[in-house]
Order: C-alpha cells, then structure tokens, then sequence
C-alpha cells in the first residue's frame, strides 16, 4: 500500500497540486464539487478520497493513461465518459479484474485505495486546475457569438469557421483554468501541434492554414480557405510553423464577467455522440 | 536420355545438399550464421547481433525496385515488435500475445500456427508484445509474458515442453526472443517497474531443465550487494528485457539489464544499485558472472540497459580489440573490452544534461536537474530497446535516437506490493497540457512535434564516438535497424515509413508508406535466389522484394 501523504516526501508541486485542488473544490463548486460528474450522480467524493487516488494514479496508471488521463487510444479518462465503465461498481470492476485480450491488467489494490483513485479518475480533469470563477453559460454564448466575435474564426456545433479549432467538445477536454490561460495568454497556451503554418511551394503559391498533422516528408493542414491540404516537403520552398497565433488575447478585451460568462460557456460544449 | 537425365539430376544434388543438411539447425549452423547469408538464424541475426545482412542483391542501385510481396496480418491489435527468423525458406514468426506462426517465406501462406494460452494474470508493464523465437534443432523456444518458456516442435507447432519461470502475478514477464548456445536456450525476465528482481536463466534444450540461473540483484553474501543498503534489493529491479550476445571465444554471453526499482525515486534506494542499468558477461555453462560494467548508477530516469550489445573485432590504436558498441538509453555511447569489460570510451550521442560527462572508468558524473525542470534525455531515453545495426563493412554503428527530447521527473516514495507498480514517482513533459512522447502511439496523428523530440537514425564512428551522419525524423524514431553487405540501411519508425538509406552517407534510396507505427527491427533473408526484406508495422508484417525481371 502506498504512504499516508503525510509521509510522503512529495516535491513542491504535489503540494501545490493539492492546494489547488482544495481552492477548485471551493471556487468550481457548481461545476462538479463533490458531485460525480459520470452515472454515478448521487455519488459522494470525498477531497481526501480524491487526493489520495491522485497519488496511486500517478504511481500506477499514469505510465500508461498518462498524466492527463488521455494516453491511451480511444480513453480519455478526464472526459467523465467511460465506454466500459459508465458507473463507479462498473469502474471498480474493470481496475480489478482488468479487461482480458488487452493491456489494461488486474490491480489488487484494497477498498480505500479502490476507492481514492475511482474518486480521483471522476474528478481528475479539474484535480490540477487552478482557482476560476465561472459565470453565466448563456451570457457567455451571447458574448461568444456577438462582442468577443469568437465566431469569426471558431466553429461550434456545426456553425462557424474551421481555421480554428471547432470547440464543440472543447468543454470536456479542457478545463476552466486552461480555457482561461487561453483567453489571456494565447501565444503561451497554443499546443504545438496547433500551431500556424506558411508554405511556399516551388511555383511560388503561398498557403496559410493550421497544422493538423505532419511528418518527415509531408504537412497536413487546413487552409485559410477551408481546404484540406496535405503538401510533400519535397515540394517546397519555404515551411514556416508559426510560434504566435491569431487568436488575440482577451486580458485588456474582456471584462473579468465576461471571462467568466464565455468559461462557463465553453465548459457546457460537451460535444455531440 | 540418361546421361541427360543424370546431369541435371547431379546438379539438383548439389543445389539440395546445404538444405538437406540443413535439416536441422545445429548450434554449429548458429556459430557459422554467416555462412548461410540466405537465413536469419537468431533473433539479431548472428552471435554478435550486427543485424547485418550478408546479402547484397538489393544494393543502392536497384532498391528502388522493391516492391511489396506479401503481407500477414496479425491476429491482434497489440504491438507488433517481432523479428522473424528464416530457416530454409520457412519463417517463424510470433504474434501477440505468445503465438507462433510457420509460414512459406516466399508465399506468407501458413503452415501451422500455435496459440499459447496466456494466464490472466499476467501484467506486463508495456505491452503484451513478443519479440521472436529462437530455434535449436527441430525446435523452437518461446518465451511468454506470464514468464513461461515454451518448446514447440518446428514442423507442427505441438509443444515438447512449458517450463514456468517466475509469478507473472508479482510482474514477472518475458517478451523477448531467447537465445540458444550450444545446448541451452538462454532468456531474461522484465518487470523492472513492478519490483521484480530481474535474471538471466538457462534450460537445457532438450528437456527443458533449468541448468543455471543469475539473478542481477545479488542477495546477502554475493558480491555487489554492498551497492544496496537494508532490504531494498528484494524489490531491486534489473529486468532483463532484450536478447543477449554470445561470443563463442571467449565463452561469454552478454546481457543489458533495466532500472533499479522504485524507477524515478533513488533517495528510496541509496547506493549504486549493482546490478541494475549494467551489462553482465556470464559463463554460457555455468551463468557464472566474469565481469559487468554499469552505466547508470543509483538511476533516477529509468535509463534501463535495454539494448542488445553488439560485438565487433576491430583495430583501436593500432591492435585488434575484442569490443563491444553499446548506445544506452541514458544518452552516451560507450565502448566496451568485452574480454574483461573496462571501459575503453563514451561520449553523448543525443543531448545530455543530467551527467556532465564521463570519467576515466566510464562512471557518470552526475548533474541533477533542478525539481521542476526538464532533464535529458527524457523518460524513453535517448535510444530504448529497439535494435541497432553495426555494418563490417563501413564500420559504422547506427541507432535510432530521440534527439532533443526531456523530461521533468519527480520521485515519491512507494511502498512495495506485490503486483502493484514500484515505480516510486512520475514524469511529465516540459510542455504544459502536451502529452510525453510515450513508448508507442498507435493513432495516426502527429501530436508532439518538433517542439517536444524528434526522431534520428545516427551513425556513429566507435573509433572516436562522433556522428558521421544524420537522418533526421520529424516524429520520434522507434525502429530496429537491419544493414546488408551492399551498404544499405533499413529502418522504420513511428510515421509508419519503412526507408532504405545509403549505410555511408545517410542518403535516402528508398521508401514507402506502411500505414502503422513500425516498433521492431527489419531483417532480410533469401529463397530461390531472390532476396527479400521483411518488417512488422502496425499490426501487419510486410515482405518486399525485386520486382521480378528488375535485376
């Protein structure tokens, strides 16, 4: 069994993810609290549980689901939406007996760690997060929509631009505090592989897109046009990935209710099965 | 008419006598591999593991000409990171989990398959993947992630005898190819990240008796346990992971041993941890420990030694060396007396930050990286497991690398139990909210990019540690790598592309799209007078060879 977390000689950012975690708890609330955000709605998570699942994650799944829950293809573990286990008995049940024919194998672990790390994998998209307020969705979806024109560049369930990314999951793939982050401090917060890319071709054709995949000899990417393109290096003469995006940074552009608003907005865009 | 008759009949002779002694593969056929340039023997394809074909058919000129002969699909969605062997037209391959296959090698149709049942029990920590067989005789040897070692029978695939190596519920688990000398079948077992203690067995062939077995976490009493303080070498770790060397002069084999157990927490487990991140030479007869060398002592990356050690003869400093090549996960390539396993050199092949370099004895002087900030080479090292290639001719040494590539570590104590993972820690990218590149991505999208690691094969000069060439990768580069006597080079990698580049320059000759991730080493074999060259990506294994008529 694992130590107590008093006796663990954790680094600084264990204690800082646990802080934060606790200021979460009381800010986002409304969000998740201690409600379970899967089947399981009645279900009880106690911050302790939770804080303790964290640890045994990190020390004995995250080699393979990764430390954001996402590693494994076709499992985001944050999402809340868990095919083979839409409740906590259904969860228990596959971390214990494993999923036969796959990687994912048995864990003898006993009740209260059992318990720690399904409270952990329910509430591990919000467990890193920092402190957000959240205001009203749909103020939010007005603001998004109209003064903060997000349209002019996003897409969202089905309407809208696509050179930037559609965002009608961006709610369950993000959390408060990343889509915050973004809004300030876009260049800091781009992922690389989002990034802008300008290509020059051989005959001098000039094509500005979003980078949607790329190797050694070749680029994908969707064009300021809306084409899908995909382009032989060999082919080139010029391939620059853009470190600075488009996208401005609303830090002087919005006032702190409209964040809160176009955040809560962003976290209700589950996405559509 | 007769004498017509008897003339082609005399040549047919001659043309059936190498198969018809060929029968059966001897230990003598396996000490003499390069004599039979037309079958890959053993798992890197002689004794020395060069992963070097004799063959020269396919050259530089003609490369382009190959074209795909036939494909298996796996019967699994696993990783698929096995190295066929070819014995006189027949291949023998393995699929995940533990399944061997025998099938015409110039046709891919099936002669007979044999499926393992594998115990639910089993968790090994990084895939349910097989790497090969190894064969002795009219039999194969299959080593199995619940720590099993099978004995199939070459011609129907019935079992001749199942020897249980280890607990597969305490994290015991075998995915490698073993390897045969003289009359023993010799393997490793994983399971550094769940506490195991790692060995190195030996089986006689024939019955399946265990013979010796060395266990790399020395117990009290045995020299090296002074590395260790209290009880921590009972959950010590040193998994041995991938197929050892053998040189029959000097009657040595060679084995890489993994990371001490807690993996990313080495406050947990003080002293030098022998013989975790280390190479062992044993005695074949009697798995007697001659020397070892350790590359990463009291390891705080998980910079297992993972990686085949390659043997070469050559002339340092004006005399012939017994040496051996070795680019270790931890970032430095080393070269290695295999005779009595002193350091001779080493230097960084990828960049290096949490060691400043060498001493005069090869030990690591040790840089730690501040908390919180990135260490290199990242989590998957600088190289892993997958094969490098060392060519006679150009003598060069070629890995695949991830280049500028880090990690930010921390450890955290763990307590040991049973089946749990020991690994006493995490890790995570210097990049917030993006994924570490990981040991495998099985999708089709490219998330990590330039800014996280990059892939590269490199070809290294042993005789002064430096790159004479590079071929750059955008992603991360997760193939073995296969040289042939016509200065060819084949590799694979994470995009999918399986290439041919010049084993000189780096140019590249030849490529083509295979739509998987390609995470094991390519080898190449011949039957009726035509070359073919063969890799698994994705979950196929995919055989080319000259179009007919091109050469």
């Amino acid at each position: 069994m694992l130590l107590p977390a008093k006796r663990l000689n954790l680094p600084q950012r264990w204690w800082w993810n646990c802080s934060v975690a606790c200021g979460v708890l009381v800010y986002l609330g409304a969000l998740w609290g201690p409600v379970g955000r899967a089947q399981d709605r009645a279900v009880q998570y106690a911050p302790a549980d939770i804080r303790y699942g964290a640890q045994i994650y990190t020390a004995q799944c995250s080699a393979c689901h990764g430390v954001n829950g996402d590693q494994v293809n076709g499992v985001d573990l944050r999402s809340g939406q868990l095919r083979r286990a839409p409740s906590d008995t259904d969860l228990r049940n596959v971390i214990t007996n494993g999923i036969p024919g796959t990687v994912m194998p048995p864990f003898k672990f006993d009740p209260p760690e059992l318990t720690g790390i399904v409270a952990y994998i329910r509430n591990m998209r919000d467990f890193d997060a920092r402190a957000v307020t959240l205001g009203d969705a749909s103020r939010g979806q007005a603001w998004f929509e109209g003064a903060g024109g997000c349209t002019s560049c996003h897409r969202v369930y089905g309407k809208g631009p696509r050179v930037a990314p559609d965002l009608s999951d961006i709610g369950a793939i993000r959390t408060a505090d990343i889509l915050q982050r973004t809004l300030l401090d876009p260049n800091g917060s781009i992922l690389p592989m989002n990034r802008s890319v300008r290509v020059v071709t051989r005959d001098g054709k000039v094509i500005n897109g979003r980078r949607l995949n790329e190797d050694t000899y070749s680029v994908q990417l969707i064009d300021d046009q809306e084409h899908l393109l995909s382009v032989a290096k060999a082919d080139l003469r010029e391939y620059t990935v853009t470190k600075t995006t488009n996208m401005p940074s609303y830090k002087d552009k919005a006032s702190a209710q409209d964040l809160a608003d176009v955040i809560a907005y962003l976290l209700s865009l589950k996405g559509l099965r | 008419m007769i004498l017509k008759w008897r003339a082609p009949s005399l040549l047919s002779l001659v043309l059936l006598i190498p198969g018809s002694l060929c029968a059966q593969v001897s230990s003598e056929r396996l000490l003499r591999a390069a004599d039979e340039p037309q079958n890959w023997l053993t798992y890197s394809g002689n004794y020395s593991s060069h992963r070097y074909s004799p063959l020269q058919q396919v050259d530089p000129t003609n490369v382009k000409n190959l074209e795909l002969k036939w494909v298996f699909q796996a019967q699994s969605l696993q990783k698929f990171e096995s190295t066929p062997l070819v014995v006189d037209g027949i291949m023998y391959l393995t699929q995940s989990p533990n399944d061997i296959l025998a099938l015409d090698a110039k046709t891919g149709r099936v002669f007979w398959m044999y499926h393992y049942s594998t115990s639910p029990a089993s968790r090994p920590c990084c895939g349910i993947v097989n790497r090969g067989v190894a064969i002795l005789g009219d039999t194969l040897f299959m080593a199995t992630v619940d720590a099993h070692l099978v004995a199939v029978d070459a011609k129907n695939g019935h079992v001749l005898w199942n020897n249980k190596l280890a607990e597969a519920a305490a994290g015991y688990a075998m995915t490698m190819a073993p390897l045969v000398v003289k009359d023993k079948v010799i393997v490793g077992a994983a399971g550094g990240e769940y506490g195991v203690r790692g060995f190195v067995a030996a089986f006689e062939a024939r019955t399946g008796k265990e013979a010796w077995r060395f266990t790399t976490i020395p117990p009290p009493g045995e020299p090296g346990h002074e590395s260790w303080h209290g009880d921590d070498w009972m959950h010590g770790g040193g998994a041995v992971w991938v197929t050892g060397s053998y040189d029959p002069a000097l009657n040595l084999t060679y084995w890489g041993t993994g990371n001490p157990g807690p993996d990313w927490n080495p406050e947990q487990r003080p002293g030098d941890n022998l013989y975790s991140d280390s190479v062992v030479a044993l005695d074949p007869d009697t798995g007697k420990l001659k020397w070892f060398f350790q590359f990463t002592p009291n390891d705080a990356y998980d910079y297992d030694s993972v990686q085949v050690p390659v043997l070469v003869d050559t002339n340092w400093g004006g005399s012939p060396r017994k040496l051996m090549l070795w680019g270790n996960r931890n970032g430095f390539f080393y070269v290695l007396d295999r005779t009595t396993g002193k350091f001779v050199s080493g230097a960084p092949f990828v960049k290096v930050n949490w060691a400043s370099g060498l001493d005069a004895k090869g030990r690591p002087i040790p840089t730690p990286q501040p908390p919180g900030t990135p260490t290199f080479p990242g989590i998957q090292g600088g190289t892993n497991w997958y094969s490098p290639s060392y060519s006679p001719r150009t003598g060069l040494f070629y890995l695949s690398a991830w280049e500028d590539y880090a990690t930010v570590f921390s450890g955290v104590n763990v307590e040991y139990k049973e089946g749990l993972r020991f690994t006493g820690g995490a890790n995570t990218s210097p990049i917030a909210g993006a994924d570490n590149p990981g040991g495998t991505r099985q999708g089709p999208i490219n998330t990590y990019t330039e800014a996280l690691a990059h892939g590269a094969v490199i070809a290294l000069d042993p005789q002064t540690g430096k790159k004479k060439w590079a071929y750059e990768m955008h992603d991360v580069n997760t193939s073995g790598i296969l040289t042939t006597a016509s200065d060819l080079l084949f590799v694979g990698g994470r995009e999918g592309y399986f290439q041919a580049l010049d084993a000189r320059s780096g140019t590249l000759l030849w490529k083509v799209n295979l739509g998987g991730e390609i995470i094991a080493g390519p080898m190449s074999y011949q039957v009726d007078g035509k070359q073919y060259v063969a890799i698994a990506a994705g979950n196929g294994l995919f055989v080319f060879a000259p179009r007919d008529g091109s050469n």
